[in-house]
């Protein structure tokens, strides 16, 4: 150490601090407001004097320390046992449209369990000419796509359903990720046993203890379903199946069946737990919706939300969000700041990919008053995201699942923000 | 079978890949042997296929499902703390607080052979036998009023029942009920009547995990803080413990990753209460059976008035394989095959005894 950071202290000097508030133009609280020169300008950071960290410090890194607010997050009292559990996305701390493995939320039914490549087995059998059994290193050798999709839990908002409960998008609208997956076509692997003719549905099963089963009906297996090896680029975390998953584009969560051990092709549905005991929708005649597979468009503005307020003060904000759809593409998605009274359209950034999660921003000038903020998407069929209370006058209040009505945020002027519902 | 490797024929046909019937096949992977498809393929479909051979009555049902099942769903299938009810609810579909159970909701029968035999116990699957399987679901056909207590359940009356509910479902009407209803040009200006006013808060239910200050877990730092620069928040793994004596404390970390397993019945720590299983304060280096309240199994109780110590030996011995250190236990986990799993997770509890 020969060079000494310089310690000069900042000479404060008046004229800076006048120019610096008339050339802003605004009041915000805004490091351009400093009353003298900024030290981490002119002042020499250790940072910028001495080494980082080498090469190789972390072979697979991991995000820095100053972000580790940016994680999954469970809430305890809505399950019974930890393994048999969700957790949500921290999507209030994202940007883009991609969700990192690491904190894409998950869901169980008996944990996450260790299944390495070698043994891996997947084997398709029933209705198909010859049952067959596959190694990891087989289907590496089936030809590759490459597909960009969400993944939402059909219960993704449940908790809301009866009125405002929890306090940030991570919570109301987190039980979702989108990634960018490699594998085959199920419909390759379905040709490969050969499905007989009277085989209609497909039931696929994982490797775990809860061997989560659920029925596909042929088409759609043999449509976009897919095969998935890769996520992100990288082999699949182990909580999200690896070494492989069902990728079912558009269609509920609980589909993606994780550490894909079986398919089996049938005449009819097996109407597994998952699917008649869980997963249906009950209707307020007291009948229940089943195959309730799609996720319908969806929208929600992830900054501000309650776990982001405004620190900045009044001036220009930047509003964003994400849309998806499980019929296709994200046409448009429309903001309110009053609460539904009156729309602007928001931009769409980026690609609008067919059912993947479509960012959105809108640009505005906050004047500091208190906001009800809602979005709302359009899909390419032209279905416009419904506000709650129209979903509920068609669906009562008992279902669970497929909430996909608008959100309001509160945003007071003080910039904090709450979850609420409003007339 | 046929197995044609024509790649080069398939490629040079240019098939359109939209009609997959037109699919050539790869020759990859090999044929499933019968032993192996009667292995992994459990599935039992509404009208019976996949049944295997087998019967059972309700009374030896009765005795399986307490000795397997009534940890987690009580002794009558009314369902302990959250754990799902399997019995009752007529009538509740359409109330508030719909009781959705076998008897109540569930439209097959076959459903419940199908899970409990692939899926049941929670932690010790695939251990009910298919005579238990026939049996614990005639006891649930029993504890929902549907059969008497003489009922013998089999593979050839099987398909005989019918659920209460089985008219109960419909397929996804979305397309027909909803969509024409939203599939309209948005409005843009003067949408809703006057200005908004709030009607429901979620702060007032105060149900949002917190961080240390209050705020929901997970608001972001403020970039700016006032001086000395940003504030780290400490993921709650970093707290530092304190230097002592006491147990390592990377094992004692990872002992609580491996206790989620147990917590979803054992509770420990301050304030710890007898859950689906006893808390587990206390009991390493204590004599066994001794958490206040709790309702042993027989077999534990009398391993307890034998002299039973839960020292570091025992409770590896035990959560090696529950079911053969205590036959007859109650706890349906099927055990931590790791040794450091063990090990982590004695050094874990270790910290809640004195």
């Amino acid at each position: 150490m020969t060079d000494e950071p310089k310690t000069t202290s900042p000479t404060r000097r008046a004229f800076l601090h006048g120019t610096a508030a008339a050339g802003a133009g605004i009041l915000a609280a805004s490091a351009a407001q400093a009353e003298g020169p900024d030290p981490l300008i002119t002042e020499v950071q250790e940072w910028a004097a001495s080494f980082g960290d080498p090469v190789d410090a972390a072979p697979y890194g991991t995000p820095i320390r100053f972000e580790s607010h940016v994680v999954r997050r469970n809430v305890e009292w809505l399950t019974e046992s930890p393994v048999s559990s969700i957790n949500f996305t921290p999507i209030h701390a994202l940007e883009g449209t991609i969700t990192p493995q690491g904190c894409a939320f998950e869901r169980h039914h008996s944990g996450a369990i260790e299944l390495s490549k070698s043994d891996y087995r997947l084997m398709i059998n029933g209705l198909v000419d010859t049952p067959l059994v596959f190694t990891f290193e087989d289907l590496l050798r089936f030809p590759r796509h490459v597909t960009t999709a969400f993944c939402e839990c059909a219960a993704n908002g449940g908790m809301e359903w009866g009125g405002a409960q929890l306090e940030g998008c991570q919570f109301t609208q987190g039980m979702i990720h989108n990634m960018e997956y490699t594998g085959v076509m199920l419909r390759d692997i379905l040709a490969e046993a050969g499905v007989q003719p009277e085989g209609k549905w497909i039931f696929v099963e994982g490797a775990d203890a809860s061997s989560n089963g659920r029925s596909i009906p042929l088409e759609k297996a043999m449509d976009d379903v897919m095969i998935a090896l890769f996520a992100n680029g990288e082999a699949l975390r182990k909580e999200h199946g690896y070494p492989v998953r069902l990728v079912v584009p558009g269609w509920e969560g609980n589909m993606w069946v994780k550490w894909l051990r079986r398919i089996g092709v049938y005449d009819q549905a097996v109407d597994g737990r998952e699917e008649t005991s869980k997963y249906t929708d009950l209707m307020p005649d007291g009948r229940a919706r089943k195959y309730t597979w799609v996720m319908d468009a969806k929208s929600v503005i992830t900054s501000p939300s309650p776990q982001v307020p405004i620190r900045h003060g009044k001036g220009p904000l930047v509003l964003s969000g994400l849309a998806w759809s499980g019929n296709g593409r994200i046409t448009g998605v429309d903001i309110s700041i009053d609460g539904g009274r009156n729309w602007q359209p928001a931009r769409i950034s980026g690609d609008a990919k067919p059912k993947a999660l479509t960012r959105f921003h809108l640009d505005i000038d906050w004047t500091g008053e208190e906001l009800f903020l809602q979005s709302r998407a359009t899909d390419e069929t032209g279905y416009v995201q419904p506000t709650k209370n129209a979903l509920r006058e068609i669906r009562g209040l008992n279902t669970v699942y497929h909430n996909n009505g608008i959100q309001t945020w509160w945003v007071k002027a003080d910039g904090e923000v709450e979850n609420v519902e409003i007339a | 079978m046929s197995k044609s490797r024509n790649l080069l024929i398939a490629s040079a046909l240019v098939t359109t890949l939209a009609t997959p019937a037109l699919a050539e096949q790869l020759g990859l992977g090999r044929p499933a042997l019968p032993e192996e498809i009667a292995a992994w393929d459990v599935a039992v479909l509404p009208d019976g296929q996949g049944l295997p051979e087998g019967s059972g009555d309700v009374l030896t049902g009765e005795e399986v499902f307490a000795e397997k099942c009534a940890a987690c769903h009580g002794e009558f299938a009314e369902g302990l703390d959250s754990w799902p009810v399997l019995a009752g609810g007529e009538g509740t579909l359409t109330d508030r607080r719909p009781v959705k159970t076998v008897g109540s909701y569930w439209p097959h029968l076959s459903t419940v052979f199908d899970y409990v035999h692939r899926s049941m116990p929670f932690g010790s699957a695939q251990t009910i036998s298919a005579d238990e399987t026939y049996a614990i679901t005639a006891f649930l056909l029993y504890s929902n009023g549907m059969v008497e207590d003489d009922f013998v359940l089999s593979k050839d009356n099987f398909t005989e029942i019918t659920m209460p509910n089985a008219d109960g479902f419909y397929p996804d009407d979305r397309a027909e009920v909803e969509y024409p209803l939203f599939r309209v040009v948005a409005c843009m200006e003067n949408c809703t009547e006057g200005a908004a006013t709030v009607t429901k808060k979620a702060s007032d239910l105060k149900v949002t995990p917190t961080d240390p200050d209050g705020k929901p877990a997970g608001t972001l730092p403020v970039i700016l803080a006032a001086a000395g620069g940003e504030t780290v928040v400490p993921a709650s793994a970093d707290v530092e413990a304190p230097a002592s004596e006491g147990p390592d404390p990377a094992l004692v970390a990872a002992g609580e990753k491996v206790f989620k397993k147990c917590s979803a019945c054992h509770k420990v720590g301050d304030g710890a209460k007898n859950a689906v299983g006893p808390t587990l304060n206390n009991m390493l280096g204590h004599p066994a059976g001794k958490a206040e309240g709790f309702k042993y199994s027989k077999p534990l109780q009398d391993m307890a008035a034998g002299g039973l110590i839960w020292d570091e030996a025992a409770l590896h011995s035990f959560l090696e394989s529950p079911k053969g250190f205590i036959k007859g236990t109650k706890m349906a986990f099927a055990g931590l095959k790791k040794e450091e799993d063990r090990a982590a997770v004695i050094a874990y509890l270790a910290t809640f005894s004195q």
